[in-house]
C-alpha cells in the first residue's frame, strides 16, 4: 500500500527524468561550455572548457539567429490568431442549432489533423509551385502570371496557411466540445433578457469557453515555436528558404552540420525558456483576470 | 387540452422558423467554405497521384491523369520496397510507442489522482512543467545522450523518447480523479485484493475511455513527428513515413521524376490515418482536454 503509488508512478518518473529532465540539464550544461584549441603538439588540442554565458552572448548577437526569430515572430503573428480565430468561429457556428451539413463540415475541417505537418507542407508545396499550382494556373490563364507563394514575403503567408490548415480542426473540436458542456438554461436566460444569437455567442459562449481558448492558445504558441518540418519540406522548392530560416533549423545546423554543439545548446535553451515564459505569461494574465473577476 | 397541445408546438415552431431562415444560411455557408478549404489539398493530392510524370506539369491541376497504377507500382518498388518499410516503421513507432505511453500515463495518472504520498506534488508539478517544454527542443540533447549509450541511430532512439508524454499523464490524472470512486478502491482493499490486482481489474477498465483519448493523441503525435526521427535515425530502412517522404522530396529537386513518387506517397500515407481518426472520432473524450483546465 505504501509502496504502490511509487510503483505506479515509477515508470513515468524514470522516463521523465531520463528523457526530459536530464536532456534539459545536459543542454544547459553544454551551453556553458565551449571547444578551445590549446597550444601543444603540432596542431594543438581541442579541449572543452567552461566559458560561462559566452555562448549566449554569441548566439544572441548572431544576426542570422536573430533574423530567424524575427521571421518566426511574423509567421506566428499570422498563424496563431488566424488558427484560433477560425477555430472559435467554426465552433460557434457548429453550435448554432439550425445549421445544416454539420457533420460533414465538422468532419472535413477535422481531417487535416490526421495529416502530418511534413505531408501537409508537401501537398501545399505542390499547390504553391508555379508549375503544378492550380491557383497560379488560373491567374496565368487570366494573364496575371503566377502567384508568388514561395518567394519573398509571400512565404510567410504560405507557411502560416499550412499551420492554419493543420491546426483549425483540432482546436475547433476542443472549443466545440467545451461549448456543448454549457447548460442550455444559460442561453434561455439570456434570450429572456432579449439577447439575440450573436450577442449570446459573444457575451455568454465566448467567456464560458475561455479555459479551452486559453489552452489552445498555449498549444498553438508551443507549436509555432517548434516550426521546423514545414520550412524544411518547402526548402527544395524555393531558393528563399535558407539553412537558417527558422530558429530550429539554425539549431540543427549548429548541432549536426557545423558541429558547434555549445551554440546549439544555448539556442535550444533560449527557445525553451522563451516558450515557457510566453506560456506562463498567458496563463498568468488569464488567471489574474479570472481571480479579479471572482473577488 | 387540445388547445394547448396544438398551440405549443405551433408557437415553438414559429419562433424556431424565424432564425432558421436568417440565422442558418450564413453559418452553413461559412462552415461549408471552411470544409472545402480543408478538403482541397486532400482532393488535389489524390487527383495529382493519378497523373503520369508528363501530365503532372502539363495538365490542369484538378484534371485526373492516367498514371495511377504505374505510380503505385513505382512507389512500392522504389529503393527495393522502401515505402512499405517506412509505413511499417510508422505503424511500429506510433502503435507500440502509443500503447506503452498510454499505459505508463494511466498508471502515473492513477497514482497522482488517487494516492496521497510523499513527493506527489513535486512529481505532478514537474511533469506539468514538462507540458510547456517543447518536445522538439529536447531532440538534440536527447540525441547526444543516447549516442553516449550507443542507442542513437536505431529504432529504439525514436521509440523510447516517444513514450514519455507529460500531457498524457496530466489527462490521465484528470480522468482518474473524476471517474474512479474512492469507495470502489476501498472495497477492493477490504476484500484483500492487492494494489496491482485492483489496478488491473478495477481501475484500468474504468479508465478505458480516457486511455483511448490519450492513445489517439499519442499515436497521431508520434505518427506526425518529423524532427525526432530525422535527428535520431541514420539508416534509411528505419525511417518513418514523414522522414522518408521528406527525403524523396529533397532528392526530387535534383530529379523531378521523384516528385510524382512524393505525391503518390503522400496520398497513400494519409489514407490509413484519416480512416483511423474518422473511425475513432466517436470514442474521443475531448471534453477531457477542454474541461481539464478547470479541475
Amino acid at each position: 500500500m505504501r509502496l504502490a503509488p511509487y510503483l505506479f508512478a515509477g515508470p513515468a518518473v524514470v522516463l521523465y527524468v531520463v528523457f526530459m529532465l536530464i536532456p534539459v540539464l545536459y543542454a544547459i550544461w553544454l551551453s556553458l561550455r565551449a571547444y578551445r584549441l590549446q597550444a601543444g603538439g603540432t596542431f594543438g588540442r581541442r579541449v572543452e572548457v567552461f566559458v560561462g554565458l559566452e555562448n549566449y552572448i554569441g548566439v544572441l548577437s548572431d544576426p542570422e539567429l536573430l533574423a530567424s526569430f524575427g521571421r518566426l515572430a511574423i509567421y506566428g503573428l499570422i498563424a496563431v490568431p488566424l488558427t484560433l480565430g477560425l477555430a472559435l468561429l467554426f465552433a460557434l457556428l457548429l453550435d448554432v442549432p439550425a445549421v445544416r451539413a454539420k457533420r460533414f463540415s465538422r468532419t472535413a475541417i477535422f481531417i487535416p489533423y490526421a495529416v502530418p505537418g511534413v505531408v501537409a507542407a508537401l501537398m501545399w508545396g505542390f499547390m504553391y509551385l508555379p508549375s503544378t499550382s492550380p491557383f497560379s494556373y488560373l491567374t496565368e490563364q487570366a494573364g496575371w502570371g503566377p502567384i508568388p507563394f514561395l518567394t519573398g514575403s509571400g512565404l510567410f503567408g504560405s507557411l502560416a496557411n499550412i499551420a492554419i490548415w493543420g491546426g483549425v480542426g483540432f482546436n475547433m473540436i476542443i472549443i466545440y466540445t467545451s461549448l456543448r458542456g454549457i447548460p442550455d438554461e444559460l442561453y434561455e436566460a439570456a434570450r429572456l433578457d432579449g439577447a439575440n444569437e450573436l450577442q449570446i455567442a459573444l457575451r455568454v459562449k465566448v467567456p464560458l469557453v475561455g479555459p479551452a481558448i486559453l489552452l489552445t492558445t498555449v498549444f498553438a504558441l508551443i507549436g509555432t515555436l517548434q516550426l521546423y518540418g514545414e520550412p524544411m519540406t518547402l526548402k527544395p522548392m524555393t531558393n528563399d528558404i535558407s539553412q537558417t530560416w527558422a530558429p530550429l533549423m539554425t539549431i540543427y545546423r549548429d548541432a549536426f552540420l557545423t558541429d558547434n554543439l555549445p551554440a546549439a545548446a544555448a539556442s535550444s535553451t533560449i527557445l525553451a525558456l522563451g516558450t515557457v515564459a510566453l506560456s506562463l505569461l498567458i496563463l498568468g494574465i488569464v488567471n489574474r483576470k479570472r481571480f479579479g473577476a471572482r473577488s | 387540452m387540445t388547445a394547448t397541445s396544438v398551440r405549443v408546438p405551433l408557437s415553438a415552431e414559429r419562433r424556431a422558423a424565424k432564425p432558421r431562415a436568417w440565422g442558418a444560411i450564413l453559418p452553413t455557408v461559412i462552415l461549408v467554405i471552411g470544409a472545402i478549404y480543408c478538403l482541397i489539398p486532400v482532393i488535389w493530392v489524390f487527383i495529382a497521384s493519378t497523373k503520369s510524370r508528363g501530365e503532372l506539369f502539363t495538365t490542369f491541376s484538378f484534371a485526373p491523369g492516367t498514371g495511377l497504377f504505374s505510380n503505385l507500382a513505382d512507389l512500392f518498388s522504389y529503393g527495393g520496397g522502401q515505402f512499405g518499410m517506412w509505413a511499417a516503421n510508422s505503424v511500429l513507432y506510433a502503435g507500440v510507442g502509443g500503447v506503452i505511453s498510454t499505459l505508463v500515463s494511466a498508471a502515473a495518472g492513477y497514482a497522482l489522482a488517487k494516492f496521497d504520498f510523499r513527493g506527489r506534488d513535486l512529481i505532478f508539478y514537474s511533469i506539468l512543467a514538462g507540458v510547456l517544454i517543447p518536445g522538439i527542443t529536447l531532440a538534440v540533447p536527447q540525441y547526444l545522450l543516447l549516442s553516449q549509450f550507443g542507442l542513437a541511430g536505431g529504432p529504439l532512439s525514436v521509440l523510447l523518447p516517444s513514450i514519455i508524454s507529460p500531457f498524457g499523464i496530466y489527462l490521465s490524472r484528470v480522468f482518474a480523479a473524476s471517474a474512479i470512486p474512492q469507495e470502489i478502491l476501498e472495497a477492493g482493499r477490504i476484500d484483500g485484493a492487492s494494489e496491482w490486482r485492483i489496478f488491473r481489474l478495477i481501475v484500468l477498465p474504468i479508465m478505458l475511455p480516457g486511455m483511448v483519448t490519450v492513445f489517439l493523441l499519442q499515436f497521431v503525435g508520434i505518427w506526425n513527428n518529423f524532427l525526432l526521427p530525422f535527428v535520431m535515425l541514420s539508416n534509411q530502412g528505419d525511417y518513418p513515413l514523414t522522414v522518408g517522404l521528406y527525403t524523396l522530396l529533397a532528392k526530387g529537386s535534383g530529379a523531378p521524376a521523384l516528385y510524382s513518387l512524393a505525391i503518390i506517397g503522400a496520398a497513400v500515407s494519409i489514407i490509413p490515418l484519416i480512416c483511423l481518426v474518422l473511425f475513432l472520432q466517436r470514442f474521443w473524450r475531448l471534453d477531457l482536454i477542454s474541461g481539464g483546465l478547470k479541475g
